[in-house]
């Protein structure tokens, strides 16, 4: 037991503390730094609670309709006033304001780092993840409203299921059979052609463009900025066969495939990933018409 | 799920104030599309006054009414002639002409956008290209104001 205590004893200073020697101090010190930094966090947190002190609120109206509840079939705004803290985003306001006003207040939310994609609203006139927008640069008081375009369930949650069937109908899936030639027995993408596709493996399905489509919004058998950015990752990736690819094309260049686009650029504009879904979709474009023009 | 609520599309339209600079490229390029449709028919109108010209259909009309008609008096003139002088006699049509040419520019410059678009060049400065349409739109416009409001304004 003796030696189990003096153990900390010993560890204290050097866990706590910058260390003596001169060779780990100074701005190299990866400690050092970390050092810095916590005394900076120290900083942030006594401005907040400064904040809170003086009762600084956030005025947000949020959406609100539950069929199932006859005071709310009929939609309306509530207001919330909810205390400000630094680094507070519109997901941790609902939250907020679910927890401590009205935990009847309805929203999808999982990891709060943008990469699950549930808490897509839209957020003073735009679409944007909750969890990836600061209350600090939005206007008050900051309109909380469900994806435009998508039919509400309850408060801000959306009916996804159309989403969900465009992007399985490109079939989002890795497709080819054969193993490539040699003894190795994986399916190896060159670094040039993952560059590619980089962006577009970021999609995080959270619907964000698909909302702000105006086109598809008119059509609703348009695939989608979200699908046909799925397809193009499959579509570039030079892994799969030709014939997979032509078969990926001839679902893309249908009526209601990559020729609905009309370029608004709406869609690239609010992706929280920011995927260039336009230029995926115009280099499809390009890629259908050199599938069907031949002129030899 | 019993119900869902559907806020249908007027909303979109609704939030202009929202709209950004690909959107408003859209919505010019559709509108001036429309305008420039509109004026192929009237054009056409216009035109076809040319067929009783041509069978030496005539009017009578006051030379001074018409810019485009020398003389004085009562003259006569074939139909088509005085279709035209009658029109550009009238400071509205005029007026209509330096819009008629505002629409055409924008839809010309746009398309220009809109095929570098396609092509996939400068995709990051669609905005900018937008915005640069717009601002020449506006210099050639207002470079042909003294041309085509001649003898009714300027």
């Amino acid at each position: 037991m003796s030696t189990q205590q003096q153990e900390p004893e010993t560890q204290e200073p050097e866990t706590q503390e910058a260390p003596e020697d001169p060779e780990m101090k100074g701005a190299e010190s990866p400690q050092q730094r970390r050092l810095d930094e916590k005394q900076e966090r120290m900083v942030d947190e006594r401005s907040e609670s400064e904040a809170e002190a003086e009762g600084e609120t956030v005025h947000i109206k949020v959406f609100r309709y539950d069929p199932e509840v006859e005071g709310k079939q009929e939609p309306r705004f509530d207001d919330f006033y909810v205390p400000f803290e630094k680094g507070m985003t519109v997901l941790d306001a609902v939250m907020y304001a679910r927890d401590e006003f009205d935990s009847s207040l309805t929203f999808r939310h999982s990891c709060r780092q943008a990469v699950c994609g549930s808490d897509a609203f839209f957020v003073n006139g735009r679409q944007q993840l909750g969890c990836k927008t600061q209350i600090s640069e939005l206007e008050q008081p900051v309109r909380i409203e469900p994806l435009p375009h998508q039919e509400v369930v309850k408060d801000l949650v959306v009916d996804m299921d159309h989403f969900y069937d465009q992007m399985h109908a490109v079939e989002p899936y890795f497709q080819q059979e054969d193993l490539p030639e040699g003894e190795l027995e994986e399916q190896r993408q060159s670094r040039e052609n993952r560059e590619n596709v980089k962006m577009s493996t970021r999609c995080i399905w959270c619907g964000a463009c698909m909302s702000s489509c105006n086109v598809a919004a008119g059509d609703n058998q348009y695939l989608g900025p979200a699908a046909i950015n799925k397809a193009y990752r499959f579509a570039m990736d030079e892994r799969e066969d030709e014939e997979i690819k032509e078969h990926r094309l001839r679902l893309l260049e249908q009526e209601h495939g990559v020729w609905r686009c009309q370029t608004q650029f709406s869609c690239t504009e609010v992706c929280p990933k920011d995927i260039p879904l336009t230029e995926h979709i115009q280099e499809l474009k390009r890629e259908a018409v050199k599938k069907n023009l031949k002129f030899w | 799920m019993s119900q869902s609520y559907n806020r249908g599309l007027i909303e979109d339209y609704g939030r202009w104030k929202e709209f950004s600079a690909g959107m408003w490229a859209w919505i010019f390029h559709k509108f001036t599309g429309w305008m420039l449709i509109g004026y192929l028919f009237t054009h056409i109108a216009v035109l076809s006054t040319a067929i009783g010209a041509a069978q030496g259909e005539t009017v009578e009309v006051f030379a001074e009414d018409l810019p485009n008609v020398e003389g004085t008096g009562l003259t006569e003139v074939d139909i088509y002639t005085a279709t035209l002088g009658g029109l550009e006699g009238l400071f509205i049509v005029r007026l209509l002409e330096v819009g008629l040419l505002a629409v055409a520019v924008f839809h010309i410059l746009n398309g220009l956008r809109l095929l570098m678009i396609d092509l996939g060049i400068g995709l990051e400065a669609q905005d900018k290209s937008f915005y640069a349409s717009l601002i020449l739109t506006g210099i050639i416009t207002v470079a042909s104001v003294p041309t085509f409001l001649k003898g009714v304004g300027f």
